[in-house]
């Protein structure tokens, strides 16, 4: 309950900002809004079925490489590219997930890396989009032929909509009897299996699932700043994605939201990593060496989470 | 494709082999002994190459530099051991992630402020700066020779230390029962600390080395350090026999791949899609290793007995 209402909150200061923010302040939202449906997608999967993917900018990638191709092959309708975008990227998923989600703990962590990394240079190598330098996008998609999202407070309110979306959508799912599976197996694989169910067929659907969120964010990033480049896709901006969800999940529990509050969380988390990031980079070119301890701060003042298992 | 320009490209493989084992050696010990995952990692390898510039330029040698910037490097592990990796025993390795993520920030943006951010170089030493002739019309710089028979060396030394010494006994009694160590009377703090550092000085080495054929600048870890993964995942976690095959491997196939792919493809495909396709494939060879490694053998081909 409270964790709706925090959510709730979140969204409703979200719907009020464009009546007293700038366009400067809008961008900056918007792109905060944008990684929150990224750190939903993330969350879904390490929240809900404990994959701790570092992969994860590369599905985001993909999806802006998506809407930023079909544009260059002259398709600019959103309702076009941003469902081919989301595909794209879900198969990704898909198709890495079956490899990566045999392994599990650690190995799945440097797997997941490593695909994203593969992404990331493939993306380099595209020398007819760009290659290293990326691609400048021509204008925003348009929605049907009409240039709507152009207007910052339309973007503004599509990119919050398909934020609660997200939201929705990855709470609806985890509360089925689908989630139920991915839950338990995050708490216990071998009582899982002594059930009778596999979780790995569930993990893979759902790690393409948040493939597909990925993407969809990735397509609404392209969009927001009219280019794409492989830095979208490296593995600094996975390891973010976990600070929002972590760094999120923790400021919830301290609300009180903690356990069902996760999916608050990731939206609290990226709203908060980006503004912090943009206070900080005002503060000092050299944004990073604060933000850095910042990080290790935070996980030896947070709460111990051992290991199962692990001895005192 | 010549005999002399594949030989080439197979010892560049090789170095790059090398220097990766070095990186991996250390996070796989670090792994396999104490659980931790270590991102961090990859800056001790830039900072070894940021020591070197420092040290070769204080003392005016290469020879007398190198001690100078792998003690530090020692000193600079066991500070990060002491105030970062300690408190990370034993907890989640998604909070380890994150913490050694945020160290990397710090480095890799203190490095920039102390150094500035334009690529720097190392002086080659003078007796290894000539090259030699390999066959006809093959002349191969020495220096690189050398980093090769340095990083075997150190390879060798790394087998017999964790093999046939007591230090190396108890690494490997740490690395399968850690508490039982403890409780037989070792002081596990004490020899995880040693690990890390020597870990640490490890990858230093790597990069002091590395630096007089590329260049040192920051950031200069991070590809390695996702390539190093890559490794000790395709050799087994912990395993350092499986690291050493493994980096070597991983190196060779990068390098060939790169060198030689986009021409093979030209025999079977038109000359622009190869020209195309050609590096895509060619930076994708690793990863795909790993996942046909990793579909047979999900525990990498040298598993570390659990």
């Amino acid at each position: 309950m409270r964790a709706a209402l925090l959510f709730l909150a979140l969204v409703a200061a979200l719907a009020l900002a464009p009546l007293v923010a700038d366009t400067y302040m809008l961008s900056l939202l918007a792109r905060a809004m944008i990684f929150a449906i990224a750190a939903l997608s993330l969350d879904f999967i390490l929240g809900g079925a404990g994959l701790v993917s570092f992969g994860h900018a590369a599905l985001m990638g993909i999806g802006a490489y998506g809407v930023g191709i079909l544009m260059e092959e002259g398709t600019r309708n959103a309702l076009v590219s941003f469902p081919v975008a989301m595909a794209v990227a879900a198969l990704f998923a898909f198709v890495t997930g079956a490899v990566s989600l045999k392994t599990r703990g650690v190995y799945f962590i440097m797997i997941t890396l490593a695909f994203g990394q593969m992404a990331f240079f493939v993306t380099q190598s595209l020398s007819a989009y760009g290659g290293d330098d990326g691609l400048t996008l021509a204008a925003r998609s348009t929605i049907a032929g009409n240039r709507w999202l152009k207007s910052p407070i339309t973007f503004h309110y599509v990119t919050l909509g398909l934020m609660v979306l997200t939201a929705l959508i990855c709470a609806l799912v985890l509360a089925s009897p689908f989630g139920g599976v991915l839950k338990a197996a995050k708490e216990n694989e071998r009582r899982v299996r002594a059930l009778g169910i596999d979780p790995y067929p569930y993990r893979l659907v759902a790690y393409g699932i948040a493939g597909a969120f990925a993407g969809l964010s990735g397509a609404l990033l392209a969009n927001l700043t009219e280019f794409v480049s492989p830095a979208f896709l490296s593995w600094h901006r996975s390891g973010e994605l976990i600070v929002m969800v972590v760094a999120g999940g923790m400021a919830a529990s301290a609300l009180g939201v903690g356990g069902a509050g996760r999916l608050a969380g990731a939206v609290l988390g990226a709203l908060g990593v980006i503004l912090v990031e943009e206070g900080l980079s005002h503060l000092t070119e050299h944004w990073r060496i604060l933000f850095g301890p910042m990080l290790v701060l935070l996980v030896l003042a947070g709460a111990r989470r051992r290991k199962p298992g692990a001895p005192a | 494709m010549s005999t002399p320009l594949l030989l080439v490209q197979v010892l560049n493989g090789l170095q790059l082999g090398i220097l990766l084992f070095l990186v991996a050696g250390g996070l796989t010990l670090v792994f396999g002994v104490m659980d931790v995952i270590n991102l961090a990692h990859g800056v001790q390898y830039m900072l070894g190459a940021y020591l070197m510039v420092t040290a070769t330029a204080l003392t005016g040698s290469f020879w007398l530099g190198l001690p100078l910037a792998l003690v530090a490097a020692l000193v600079l592990g066991l500070v990060l051991e002491f105030a970062v990796i300690r408190p990370l025993y034993g907890r989640d390795h998604l909070e380890q992630v994150l913490a050694t993520f945020g160290v990397i920030l710090f480095v890799n943006e203190a490095v920039k402020m102390i150094w500035g951010a334009a690529p720097l170089s190392i002086p080659m030493p003078q007796a290894l700066s000539g090259s030699i002739p390999l066959m006809d019309g093959l002349n191969y710089p020495v220096y690189r020779l050398a980093l090769l028979a340095a990083g075997l060396g150190v390879a060798a030394g790394l087998y017999v230390l964790v093999t046939r010494t007591r230090s190396g006994m108890l690494l490997r009694a740490g690395a399968s029962n850690a508490p039982m160590v403890s409780a037989l009377g070792v002081d596990i703090k004490a020899l995880f600390a040693k690990v890390f550092a020597f870990g640490a000085m490890l990858a230093a080495f790597a990069g002091a080395m590395a630096g007089p054929i590329l260049s040192v600048e920051p950031g200069m870890g991070d590809g390695l350090l996702i390539l190093a993964f890559v490794v000790i995942v395709i050799g087994g976690i912990g395993s350092i026999r499986g690291a050493f095959v493994a980096a070597l491997l991983v190196g060779l196939i990068d390098t060939l791949g790169r060198s030689f792919l986009t021409d093979l493809l030209k025999l079977v495909l038109p000359a622009s899609d190869a020209t195309q396709a050609g590096p895509a494939l060619a930076s994708m060879t690793v990863y795909l290793l790993m996942a046909v490694v990793l579909f047979f053998r999900p525990r990498g081909l040298f598993p570390a007995p659990a």
